[in-house]
Protein backbone atom coordinates (compact mmCIF):
# COMPACT_ATOMS: atom_id res chain seq x y z
CA UNK A 1 0.00 0.00 0.00
CA UNK A 2 1.58 3.43 -1.03
CA UNK A 3 1.97 5.43 2.10
CA UNK A 4 1.24 8.62 2.27
CA UNK A 5 4.16 11.11 3.16
CA UNK A 6 1.76 13.57 4.93
CA UNK A 7 0.39 11.39 7.45
CA UNK A 8 3.74 9.78 7.72
CA UNK A 9 5.45 12.90 8.50
CA UNK A 10 3.04 13.47 11.60
CA UNK A 11 4.00 10.11 12.93
CA UNK A 12 6.32 10.41 15.91
CA UNK A 13 9.93 9.47 15.25
CA UNK A 14 10.66 6.33 15.81
CA UNK A 15 13.63 5.41 18.33
CA UNK A 16 15.71 2.98 17.20
CA UNK A 17 18.03 0.85 19.53
CA UNK A 18 21.49 1.41 18.58
CA UNK A 19 23.97 -1.07 20.13
CA UNK A 20 26.83 0.18 22.92
CA UNK A 21 29.35 -1.63 20.10
CA UNK A 22 28.21 1.24 17.69
CA UNK A 23 27.67 3.84 20.40
CA UNK A 24 31.56 3.33 21.59
CA UNK A 25 32.75 4.71 18.30
CA UNK A 26 32.39 8.55 17.19
CA UNK A 27 31.86 9.71 13.91
CA UNK A 28 35.07 10.94 12.04
CA UNK A 29 35.99 14.42 13.07
CA UNK A 30 35.60 16.10 10.00
CA UNK A 31 32.05 15.21 9.55
CA UNK A 32 31.45 18.72 9.55
CA UNK A 33 33.51 19.80 6.62
CA UNK A 34 31.47 17.30 4.40
CA UNK A 35 28.96 19.32 4.96
CA UNK A 36 30.18 22.98 4.89
CA UNK A 37 32.69 21.88 1.86
CA UNK A 38 29.47 20.72 -0.35
CA UNK A 39 28.18 24.01 0.15
CA UNK A 40 30.32 25.72 -1.03
CA UNK A 41 32.34 26.74 -4.86
CA UNK A 42 35.75 27.16 -5.75
CA UNK A 43 37.50 25.39 -3.24
CA UNK A 44 41.04 23.78 -3.25
CA UNK A 45 40.81 20.75 -1.27
CA UNK A 46 43.99 19.33 0.20
CA UNK A 47 41.65 17.60 2.28
CA UNK A 48 41.83 14.34 -0.25
CA UNK A 49 43.42 11.19 0.77
CA UNK A 50 43.55 9.37 -2.40
CA UNK A 51 46.03 9.98 -5.66
CA UNK A 52 44.73 12.44 -8.39
CA UNK A 53 45.46 10.03 -11.11
CA UNK A 54 42.60 7.52 -12.65
CA UNK A 55 43.73 4.09 -13.02
CA UNK A 56 46.45 3.12 -15.11
CA UNK A 57 44.61 2.76 -18.16
CA UNK A 58 46.01 -0.87 -19.17
CA UNK A 59 44.97 -1.98 -15.04
CA UNK A 60 41.21 -0.78 -16.08
CA UNK A 61 41.35 -2.12 -19.65
CA UNK A 62 42.33 -5.51 -17.88
CA UNK A 63 39.48 -5.44 -15.67
CA UNK A 64 36.85 -4.40 -18.92
CA UNK A 65 38.19 -7.30 -21.20
CA UNK A 66 37.35 -9.94 -17.95
CA UNK A 67 33.71 -8.04 -17.71
CA UNK A 68 32.85 -9.04 -21.48
CA UNK A 69 34.15 -12.50 -21.14
CA UNK A 70 31.65 -12.21 -18.22
CA UNK A 71 34.35 -12.81 -15.14
CA UNK A 72 31.30 -12.14 -12.74
CA UNK A 73 31.38 -14.51 -10.56
CA UNK A 74 32.37 -14.63 -7.10
CA UNK A 75 36.16 -16.02 -6.28
CA UNK A 76 37.90 -18.45 -3.77
CA UNK A 77 37.13 -16.71 -0.29
CA UNK A 78 40.60 -16.06 -0.13
CA UNK A 79 40.85 -13.94 -3.88
CA UNK A 80 41.75 -15.77 -6.66
CA UNK A 81 44.92 -18.15 -7.00
CA UNK A 82 46.34 -16.05 -9.56
CA UNK A 83 46.55 -13.24 -7.86
CA UNK A 84 47.72 -14.75 -4.88
CA UNK A 85 50.59 -16.19 -7.13
CA UNK A 86 51.72 -12.96 -8.11
CA UNK A 87 51.34 -11.33 -4.76
CA UNK A 88 53.72 -14.06 -3.02
CA UNK A 89 55.84 -13.50 -6.03
CA UNK A 90 55.83 -9.33 -5.62
CA UNK A 91 56.19 -10.14 -1.74
CA UNK A 92 59.54 -12.19 -2.55
CA UNK A 93 60.71 -10.11 -4.99
CA UNK A 94 60.39 -6.61 -2.47
CA UNK A 95 61.61 -7.90 0.43
CA UNK A 96 62.71 -11.58 -0.06
CA UNK A 97 59.90 -12.73 2.31
CA UNK A 98 58.02 -15.81 1.31
CA UNK A 99 54.70 -16.69 1.67
CA UNK A 100 52.64 -19.80 0.77
CA UNK A 101 49.62 -18.15 -1.72
CA UNK A 102 47.63 -21.13 -0.74
CA UNK A 103 47.66 -20.81 3.02
CA UNK A 104 49.69 -17.37 3.90
CA UNK A 105 47.89 -14.72 1.99
CA UNK A 106 44.31 -13.03 1.68
CA UNK A 107 42.80 -11.32 -0.46
CA UNK A 108 40.64 -8.44 0.57
CA UNK A 109 38.38 -5.55 0.35
CA UNK A 110 41.06 -3.08 0.73
CA UNK A 111 43.36 -2.99 3.39
CA UNK A 112 40.19 -1.18 5.54
CA UNK A 113 38.94 -5.06 5.64
CA UNK A 114 41.78 -6.58 6.01
CA UNK A 115 42.67 -4.49 8.72
CA UNK A 116 39.42 -4.90 10.73
CA UNK A 117 39.73 -8.92 9.86
CA UNK A 118 43.18 -8.84 11.53
CA UNK A 119 42.00 -6.98 14.80
CA UNK A 120 39.26 -9.44 14.86
CA UNK A 121 41.09 -12.34 14.73
CA UNK A 122 43.71 -11.43 17.71
CA UNK A 123 41.60 -9.82 20.28
CA UNK A 124 39.70 -10.73 23.32
CA UNK A 125 37.59 -8.51 24.99
CA UNK A 126 40.13 -5.88 26.78
CA UNK A 127 42.98 -6.73 24.90
CA UNK A 128 44.94 -3.88 24.58
CA UNK A 129 46.39 -2.61 21.02
CA UNK A 130 49.23 -0.18 20.92
CA UNK A 131 49.07 2.58 18.22
CA UNK A 132 51.12 5.84 17.25
CA UNK A 133 49.47 9.29 18.19
CA UNK A 134 48.49 11.04 15.39
CA UNK A 135 47.62 7.96 13.14
CA UNK A 136 45.03 6.93 10.85
CA UNK A 137 42.11 7.16 11.55
CA UNK A 138 40.36 3.99 11.42
CA UNK A 139 42.86 2.53 13.81
CA UNK A 140 41.37 2.69 17.12
CA UNK A 141 37.79 2.24 15.92
CA UNK A 142 38.70 -1.32 14.24
CA UNK A 143 40.07 -1.89 17.64
CA UNK A 144 37.20 -0.92 19.80
CA UNK A 145 35.08 -3.09 17.46
CA UNK A 146 36.85 -6.28 17.99
CA UNK A 147 36.16 -5.33 21.62
CA UNK A 148 39.78 -3.85 22.17
CA UNK A 149 41.29 -0.71 23.63
CA UNK A 150 43.91 1.19 21.79
CA UNK A 151 46.56 2.71 23.68
CA UNK A 152 48.05 5.43 22.07
CA UNK A 153 52.02 6.63 21.87
CA UNK A 154 52.88 10.21 21.45
CA UNK A 155 55.03 10.56 18.45
CA UNK A 156 56.05 14.10 17.94
CA UNK A 157 57.75 16.37 15.29
CA UNK A 158 60.98 16.35 16.89
CA UNK A 159 61.41 12.77 16.79
CA UNK A 160 60.20 12.95 13.05
CA UNK A 161 56.80 11.36 14.08
CA UNK A 162 58.77 7.95 14.41
CA UNK A 163 57.54 5.76 17.43
CA UNK A 164 59.76 5.58 19.97
CA UNK A 165 60.90 1.58 20.87
CA UNK A 166 61.23 2.52 24.67
CA UNK A 167 57.20 4.88 24.60
CA UNK A 168 56.33 2.00 23.18
CA UNK A 169 58.01 -0.44 25.65
CA UNK A 170 56.59 1.49 28.88
CA UNK A 171 52.70 1.10 27.64
CA UNK A 172 53.01 -2.95 27.22
CA UNK A 173 50.87 -4.70 29.80
CA UNK A 174 49.61 -8.37 30.16
CA UNK A 175 46.78 -7.04 28.34
CA UNK A 176 48.58 -5.84 24.92
CA UNK A 177 48.41 -8.12 22.28
CA UNK A 178 49.72 -6.67 18.87
CA UNK A 179 51.19 -3.23 17.83
CA UNK A 180 49.47 -1.36 15.09
CA UNK A 181 51.63 0.54 12.41
CA UNK A 182 51.26 2.21 10.16
CA UNK A 183 54.28 3.81 7.91
CA UNK A 184 54.79 5.35 5.85
CA UNK A 185 52.10 7.56 7.80
CA UNK A 186 48.72 8.86 7.11
CA UNK A 187 48.65 11.50 8.33
CA UNK A 188 51.94 13.09 9.34
CA UNK A 189 54.42 11.28 6.12
CA UNK A 190 56.83 10.08 8.22
CA UNK A 191 58.55 6.84 7.62
CA UNK A 192 60.05 4.79 10.23
CA UNK A 193 63.79 4.29 9.69
CA UNK A 194 65.01 0.92 9.74
CA UNK A 195 66.69 1.11 12.79
CA UNK A 196 63.97 2.38 14.61
CA UNK A 197 61.79 0.10 12.96
CA UNK A 198 63.93 -2.68 14.34
CA UNK A 199 63.86 -1.41 17.77
CA UNK A 200 60.12 -1.59 18.14
CA UNK A 201 60.23 -5.06 16.43
CA UNK A 202 62.56 -6.09 19.66
CA UNK A 203 59.71 -4.97 22.02
CA UNK A 204 57.20 -7.26 20.14
CA UNK A 205 59.13 -9.69 20.20
CA UNK A 206 60.27 -9.41 24.07
CA UNK A 207 56.71 -9.39 25.26
CA UNK A 208 55.67 -11.59 22.47
CA UNK A 209 53.15 -9.48 20.32
CA UNK A 210 52.05 -9.24 16.80
CA UNK A 211 53.07 -6.29 14.54
CA UNK A 212 50.39 -5.43 12.31
CA UNK A 213 51.95 -3.17 9.73
CA UNK A 214 49.89 -1.39 7.22
CA UNK A 215 51.90 -0.62 4.56
CA UNK A 216 49.62 0.57 2.27
CA UNK A 217 52.11 3.53 1.25
CA UNK A 218 55.44 1.30 1.00
CA UNK A 219 55.83 2.22 -2.83
CA UNK A 220 55.21 5.93 -1.77
CA UNK A 221 58.76 6.95 -0.52
CA UNK A 222 61.33 9.83 -1.79
CA UNK A 223 65.07 9.78 -1.29
CA UNK A 224 64.17 7.13 1.43
CA UNK A 225 63.68 3.01 1.61
CA UNK A 226 60.69 2.02 3.33
CA UNK A 227 61.36 -0.85 6.00
CA UNK A 228 58.58 -3.91 5.56
CA UNK A 229 58.41 -4.88 9.17
CA UNK A 230 58.28 -8.84 8.50
CA UNK A 231 61.45 -8.39 6.40
CA UNK A 232 63.15 -7.92 9.64
CA UNK A 233 65.01 -10.87 10.90
CA UNK A 234 62.66 -12.89 12.59
CA UNK A 235 59.69 -10.81 12.57
CA UNK A 236 57.92 -12.69 9.69
CA UNK A 237 56.54 -15.32 12.25
CA UNK A 238 55.08 -11.89 14.80
CA UNK A 239 53.70 -9.50 11.44
CA UNK A 240 50.24 -9.45 10.09
CA UNK A 241 51.66 -7.38 7.05
CA UNK A 242 48.42 -5.74 5.83
CA UNK A 243 48.69 -3.93 2.39
CA UNK A 244 46.82 -2.75 -0.79
CA UNK A 245 46.57 -1.46 -4.56
CA UNK A 246 44.76 1.52 -3.59
CA UNK A 247 47.50 4.45 -3.12
CA UNK A 248 50.43 3.05 -5.20
CA UNK A 249 48.51 1.84 -7.96
CA UNK A 250 45.82 4.84 -8.16
CA UNK A 251 43.26 2.39 -7.71
CA UNK A 252 41.36 3.31 -4.32
CA UNK A 253 37.71 2.91 -5.99
CA UNK A 254 38.22 -0.90 -6.88
CA UNK A 255 38.47 -1.72 -3.36
CA UNK A 256 41.63 -4.39 -3.01
CA UNK A 257 44.00 -5.39 -0.62
CA UNK A 258 45.91 -7.95 1.70
CA UNK A 259 46.87 -9.52 4.41
CA UNK A 260 50.08 -11.66 4.78
CA UNK A 261 50.82 -13.60 7.93
CA UNK A 262 51.38 -16.98 9.75
CA UNK A 263 48.42 -19.42 8.55
CA UNK A 264 46.83 -19.44 11.61
CA UNK A 265 46.33 -16.02 11.47
CA UNK A 266 45.06 -16.50 7.82
CA UNK A 267 42.76 -19.03 8.49
CA UNK A 268 41.26 -17.25 11.38
CA UNK A 269 40.67 -13.93 9.44
CA UNK A 270 39.79 -16.09 6.37
CA UNK A 271 36.85 -17.35 8.45
CA UNK A 272 35.64 -13.91 9.25
CA UNK A 273 36.28 -12.67 5.86
CA UNK A 274 34.28 -15.72 4.35
CA UNK A 275 30.94 -14.94 6.44
CA UNK A 276 30.53 -11.47 6.11
CA UNK A 277 32.53 -10.35 2.56
CA UNK A 278 32.17 -14.12 1.15
CA UNK A 279 35.48 -12.36 -1.59
CA UNK A 280 36.67 -9.40 -2.79
CA UNK A 281 35.93 -7.68 -5.72
CA UNK A 282 36.30 -9.77 -9.19
CA UNK A 283 37.05 -6.98 -11.16
CA UNK A 284 38.85 -5.28 -8.71
CA UNK A 285 41.36 -8.76 -8.14
CA UNK A 286 41.81 -9.37 -12.13
CA UNK A 287 43.06 -5.57 -12.20
CA UNK A 288 45.18 -5.91 -9.12
CA UNK A 289 46.85 -9.04 -11.20
CA UNK A 290 47.41 -6.76 -14.17
CA UNK A 291 48.74 -3.85 -11.51
CA UNK A 292 50.98 -6.57 -9.74
CA UNK A 293 52.48 -8.05 -13.29
CA UNK A 294 52.70 -4.85 -15.56
CA UNK A 295 51.93 -1.97 -13.16
CA UNK A 296 55.41 -1.33 -11.88
CA UNK A 297 56.24 1.72 -14.58
CA UNK A 298 53.19 3.60 -14.06
CA UNK A 299 53.17 3.06 -10.26
CA UNK A 300 57.13 5.18 -10.62
CA UNK A 301 56.32 7.43 -13.14
CA UNK A 302 53.55 8.64 -10.50
CA UNK A 303 55.74 8.67 -7.49
CA UNK A 304 58.03 10.96 -9.44
CA UNK A 305 55.42 13.32 -9.97
CA UNK A 306 53.91 13.11 -6.37
CA UNK A 307 57.59 13.70 -5.27
CA UNK A 308 58.25 16.87 -7.22
CA UNK A 309 54.67 18.37 -5.64
CA UNK A 310 55.65 17.10 -2.15
CA UNK A 311 58.89 19.59 -2.93
CA UNK A 312 56.67 22.57 -3.74
CA UNK A 313 54.56 22.08 -1.50
CA UNK A 314 56.64 21.89 1.71
CA UNK A 315 59.14 24.71 0.68
CA UNK A 316 55.79 26.61 0.18
CA UNK A 317 54.65 25.96 3.18
CA UNK A 318 57.70 26.66 4.71
CA UNK A 319 57.91 29.78 3.24
CA UNK A 320 54.44 31.25 3.95
CA UNK A 321 55.22 30.69 8.09
CA UNK A 322 54.16 27.29 8.69
CA UNK A 323 57.07 25.51 9.54
CA UNK A 324 56.59 22.11 8.42
CA UNK A 325 58.62 18.64 8.92
CA UNK A 326 59.61 16.88 6.08
CA UNK A 327 57.31 13.84 5.26
CA UNK A 328 59.29 11.19 3.45
CA UNK A 329 56.52 9.08 2.40
CA UNK A 330 52.56 8.85 1.24
CA UNK A 331 51.10 11.78 0.48
CA UNK A 332 50.80 14.28 3.11
CA UNK A 333 52.45 17.65 4.34
CA UNK A 334 51.66 17.75 8.01
CA UNK A 335 52.59 21.85 8.94
CA UNK A 336 52.26 23.50 12.06
CA UNK A 337 49.63 26.21 12.55
CA UNK A 338 51.31 27.66 15.48
CA UNK A 339 52.34 30.39 14.58
CA UNK A 340 48.71 31.41 13.23
CA UNK A 341 47.74 31.19 17.51
CA UNK A 342 44.85 29.07 15.81
CA UNK A 343 43.93 25.62 17.47
CA UNK A 344 43.86 23.08 14.04
CA UNK A 345 40.79 22.75 14.02
CA UNK A 346 39.97 26.50 13.91
CA UNK A 347 42.30 27.20 11.05
CA UNK A 348 41.06 24.24 9.13
CA UNK A 349 37.06 26.10 9.32
CA UNK A 350 38.31 29.47 9.49
CA UNK A 351 40.49 28.56 6.21
CA UNK A 352 38.05 27.16 4.35
CA UNK A 353 35.37 29.76 5.02
CA UNK A 354 37.43 32.17 4.51
CA UNK A 355 40.15 31.65 1.70
CA UNK A 356 38.01 28.50 0.69
CA UNK A 357 40.89 25.87 0.98
CA UNK A 358 40.07 22.16 2.52
CA UNK A 359 42.79 21.19 4.91
CA UNK A 360 42.13 18.45 7.47
CA UNK A 361 43.27 19.24 11.12
CA UNK A 362 45.40 17.48 12.76
CA UNK A 363 42.94 16.66 15.82
CA UNK A 364 41.16 14.10 13.78
CA UNK A 365 44.14 12.12 13.74
CA UNK A 366 44.93 11.84 17.54
CA UNK A 367 46.26 14.88 20.42
CA UNK A 368 49.49 14.87 19.52
CA UNK A 369 47.74 16.21 15.43
CA UNK A 370 46.61 18.98 17.55
CA UNK A 371 48.59 22.27 16.44
CA UNK A 372 48.83 20.54 12.87
CA UNK A 373 46.61 20.30 9.58
CA UNK A 374 47.00 17.58 7.13
CA UNK A 375 47.52 18.94 3.25
CA UNK A 376 47.40 16.17 0.55
CA UNK A 377 49.09 17.61 -2.12
CA UNK A 378 48.09 14.95 -4.91
CA UNK A 379 46.15 17.49 -6.78
CA UNK A 380 47.31 19.46 -9.62
CA UNK A 381 50.47 21.65 -9.42
CA UNK A 382 48.13 24.67 -10.17
CA UNK A 383 45.75 24.35 -7.32
CA UNK A 384 49.15 23.75 -4.87
CA UNK A 385 49.96 27.17 -6.11
CA UNK A 386 46.97 28.56 -5.62
CA UNK A 387 45.89 27.31 -2.38
CA UNK A 388 49.50 28.36 -1.29
CA UNK A 389 48.43 31.67 -2.21
CA UNK A 390 45.57 31.58 -0.36
CA UNK A 391 46.95 30.22 2.83
CA UNK A 392 49.50 32.75 2.94
CA UNK A 393 46.98 35.35 2.72
CA UNK A 394 45.04 33.69 5.60
CA UNK A 395 48.64 32.95 7.52
CA UNK A 396 49.53 36.88 7.15
CA UNK A 397 45.93 37.53 8.58
CA UNK A 398 46.48 35.62 11.99
CA UNK A 399 49.59 35.69 12.54
CA UNK A 400 50.48 36.42 16.18
CA UNK A 401 52.05 39.95 16.66
CA UNK B 1 68.59 16.93 -13.29
CA UNK B 2 68.55 17.73 -16.59
CA UNK B 3 66.39 14.68 -17.26
CA UNK B 4 64.03 15.42 -14.44
CA UNK B 5 64.00 18.90 -15.80
CA UNK B 6 62.60 17.89 -19.36
CA UNK B 7 60.73 15.74 -18.14
CA UNK B 8 58.77 18.21 -16.61
CA UNK B 9 59.06 20.60 -19.47
CA UNK B 10 57.82 18.22 -21.95
CA UNK B 11 54.53 17.77 -20.14
CA UNK B 12 54.29 21.97 -19.40
CA UNK B 13 56.63 23.65 -21.45
CA UNK B 14 55.32 26.39 -19.36
CA UNK B 15 56.72 26.32 -16.39
CA UNK B 16 58.85 28.37 -15.02
CA UNK B 17 62.72 28.14 -14.06
CA UNK B 18 61.62 29.23 -10.44
CA UNK B 19 58.57 26.36 -10.22
CA UNK B 20 61.30 23.62 -11.73
CA UNK B 21 63.40 24.75 -8.94
CA UNK B 22 60.82 23.84 -5.92
CA UNK B 23 59.82 20.58 -8.29
CA UNK B 24 63.38 19.20 -8.02
CA UNK B 25 65.37 21.07 -5.64
CA UNK B 26 67.19 22.48 -7.46
CA UNK B 27 68.72 26.09 -7.43
CA UNK B 28 67.05 28.36 -9.74
CA UNK B 29 70.37 29.63 -11.49
CA UNK B 30 71.26 26.02 -12.20
CA UNK B 31 68.25 25.06 -13.59
CA UNK B 32 68.04 28.34 -16.03
CA UNK B 33 71.52 27.33 -17.08
CA UNK B 34 70.72 24.02 -17.85
CA UNK B 35 67.74 25.07 -19.85
CA UNK B 36 70.09 27.27 -21.54
CA UNK B 37 72.63 25.21 -22.29
CA UNK B 38 70.23 22.77 -23.70
CA UNK B 39 68.44 24.97 -25.73
CA UNK B 40 72.08 25.87 -27.45
CA UNK B 41 72.93 22.72 -27.83
CA UNK B 42 69.58 21.57 -29.43
CA UNK B 43 68.31 19.49 -26.87
CA UNK B 44 65.59 21.45 -26.32
CA UNK B 45 64.36 21.52 -29.98
CA UNK B 46 61.22 24.22 -29.34
CA UNK B 47 58.24 24.98 -27.03
CA UNK B 48 54.99 24.73 -28.73
CA UNK B 49 51.18 24.36 -27.80
CA UNK B 50 48.91 21.64 -28.88
CA UNK B 51 45.87 23.12 -29.94
CA UNK B 52 42.46 21.51 -30.55
CA UNK B 53 41.92 23.00 -34.00
CA UNK B 54 38.49 21.07 -34.02
CA UNK B 55 37.37 24.44 -31.71
CA UNK B 56 38.38 27.03 -34.27
CA UNK B 57 37.29 27.13 -37.90
CA UNK B 58 40.75 25.99 -39.29
CA UNK B 59 40.56 24.83 -43.08
CA UNK B 60 44.20 22.61 -42.33
CA UNK B 61 44.09 19.33 -43.62
CA UNK B 62 46.55 16.45 -42.72
CA UNK B 63 47.91 13.51 -44.50
CA UNK B 64 50.24 10.82 -43.62
CA UNK B 65 51.85 9.38 -46.74
CA UNK B 66 53.82 6.45 -46.67
CA UNK B 67 56.66 7.01 -49.46
CA UNK B 68 58.72 4.00 -50.09
CA UNK B 69 62.46 4.79 -51.68
CA UNK B 70 64.89 3.46 -54.22
CA UNK B 71 68.31 3.50 -52.58
CA UNK B 72 70.77 4.54 -55.34
CA UNK B 73 74.12 4.59 -55.67
CA UNK B 74 75.62 7.71 -53.21
CA UNK B 75 72.49 8.71 -52.12
CA UNK B 76 71.27 7.44 -48.51
CA UNK B 77 67.87 7.81 -47.15
CA UNK B 78 69.14 10.86 -45.22
CA UNK B 79 69.94 12.92 -47.87
CA UNK B 80 66.59 11.42 -49.80
CA UNK B 81 64.90 12.42 -46.17
CA UNK B 82 66.32 15.78 -46.09
CA UNK B 83 65.07 16.67 -49.86
CA UNK B 84 61.36 16.10 -48.53
CA UNK B 85 61.69 17.55 -44.57
CA UNK B 86 63.19 20.57 -46.12
CA UNK B 87 59.55 20.98 -47.61
CA UNK B 88 57.37 23.61 -45.21
CA UNK B 89 54.30 20.95 -45.70
CA UNK B 90 56.04 18.36 -44.04
CA UNK B 91 55.62 18.68 -40.99
CA UNK B 92 57.05 15.00 -39.42
CA UNK B 93 59.26 12.84 -41.12
CA UNK B 94 60.57 9.44 -39.56
CA UNK B 95 62.64 6.78 -41.38
CA UNK B 96 60.88 3.34 -40.43
CA UNK B 97 61.04 -0.07 -40.67
CA UNK B 98 58.45 -1.80 -42.23
CA UNK B 99 56.59 -2.03 -46.07
CA UNK B 100 57.46 1.89 -46.54
CA UNK B 101 60.92 3.76 -46.21
CA UNK B 102 59.64 7.33 -44.94
CA UNK B 103 56.71 8.40 -42.87
CA UNK B 104 55.96 11.91 -43.66
CA UNK B 105 53.20 13.89 -42.08
CA UNK B 106 52.14 16.65 -44.28
CA UNK B 107 49.67 19.81 -43.36
CA UNK B 108 47.58 21.47 -46.26
CA UNK B 109 45.09 24.10 -46.72
CA UNK B 110 43.19 21.59 -48.45
CA UNK B 111 42.84 17.83 -49.82
CA UNK B 112 43.47 19.68 -53.32
CA UNK B 113 46.75 21.62 -52.17
CA UNK B 114 48.25 18.18 -50.66
CA UNK B 115 47.21 16.32 -53.75
CA UNK B 116 49.49 18.71 -55.52
CA UNK B 117 52.41 18.38 -52.99
CA UNK B 118 52.40 14.38 -53.79
CA UNK B 119 52.37 14.54 -57.17
CA UNK B 120 53.70 17.76 -58.53
CA UNK B 121 56.55 17.47 -55.73
CA UNK B 122 57.15 14.26 -53.79
CA UNK B 123 56.48 11.71 -56.43
CA UNK B 124 59.19 13.71 -58.45
CA UNK B 125 62.00 13.48 -56.06
CA UNK B 126 64.73 11.27 -57.26
CA UNK B 127 64.52 7.81 -54.92
CA UNK B 128 60.93 8.08 -54.41
CA UNK B 129 59.44 5.34 -56.05
CA UNK B 130 56.20 5.27 -54.33
CA UNK B 131 53.27 7.18 -52.49
CA UNK B 132 50.39 6.10 -50.41
CA UNK B 133 48.31 9.42 -49.09
CA UNK B 134 45.68 9.05 -46.28
CA UNK B 135 43.74 12.01 -45.28
CA UNK B 136 43.38 12.18 -41.76
CA UNK B 137 39.58 12.10 -40.57
CA UNK B 138 39.61 12.56 -37.16
CA UNK B 139 42.01 13.36 -34.62
CA UNK B 140 41.89 11.57 -30.96
CA UNK B 141 45.16 12.10 -29.70
CA UNK B 142 47.19 14.30 -29.94
CA UNK B 143 51.17 14.17 -28.75
CA UNK B 144 49.80 12.06 -25.74
CA UNK B 145 46.52 14.50 -25.12
CA UNK B 146 43.14 13.58 -25.92
CA UNK B 147 41.72 16.08 -27.97
CA UNK B 148 38.25 15.45 -26.64
CA UNK B 149 36.01 13.95 -23.95
CA UNK B 150 39.05 14.09 -21.27
CA UNK B 151 37.04 13.64 -18.11
CA UNK B 152 38.08 15.20 -15.06
CA UNK B 153 38.67 13.14 -12.30
CA UNK B 154 35.90 13.59 -9.35
CA UNK B 155 36.85 13.03 -6.53
CA UNK B 156 35.59 13.37 -2.67
CA UNK B 157 36.67 16.45 -1.53
CA UNK B 158 37.60 14.99 2.19
CA UNK B 159 38.73 11.89 2.81
CA UNK B 160 40.52 10.13 5.88
C1 LIG C 1 47.05 4.51 6.36
C2 LIG C 1 45.90 4.00 5.57
N1 LIG C 1 45.52 2.72 5.69
C3 LIG C 1 44.48 2.23 5.02
C4 LIG C 1 43.73 3.02 4.16
C5 LIG C 1 42.55 2.40 3.45
O1 LIG C 1 43.00 1.80 2.29
P1 LIG C 1 42.10 0.85 1.35
O2 LIG C 1 41.62 1.70 0.23
O3 LIG C 1 43.06 -0.21 0.89
O4 LIG C 1 41.00 0.31 2.18
C6 LIG C 1 44.10 4.35 3.98
C7 LIG C 1 43.32 5.22 3.10
O5 LIG C 1 43.34 6.42 3.18
C8 LIG C 1 45.20 4.85 4.70
O6 LIG C 1 45.59 6.12 4.57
Amino acid sequence: MATNPKVNSRVKKKKYHISKRANQISPSGIRKFFDLLASMEGVISLGVGEPDYATPWHITEAAIESLQKGQTMYTSNMGMPELRQELSRYLKAEYELEYDPATELLITVGVSEALDLAMRAILDPGDEVIISDPCYVSYEPCIVLAGGKAVAVPTNEEESFELSAAEVEARVTDKTRAILIGYPANPTGAVMSRDRMAEVAEVAQRHNLLVASDEIYAKLVYGVEHTCVAALPGMKASTILLGGFSKAYAMTGWRIGYAAAPREIIAAMTKVHQYTMMCAPTMGQVAAIEALRYGEESASDMVEDYNRRRLVMVKGLREIGMPCFEPKGAFYAFPSVKTTGLTSEEFAEKLLTEEKVAVVPGSAFGQCGEGYVRCCYATSMADIEEALTRMRRFVNRYRKA
Amino acid sequence: MLKEILKILEHDARTTPKQLAAMTGVPQTEVTRLIKQAQEDRTILKYKTIVNWDKVEDEHVWALIEVKLTPEKDVGFDSMAERIYRFPQAHTVYLVSGSYDLFVLVVGKSNHEIADFVSQKLSHIEGVKETVTQFVLKRYKEDGEIVEGKEEVKRQPVML
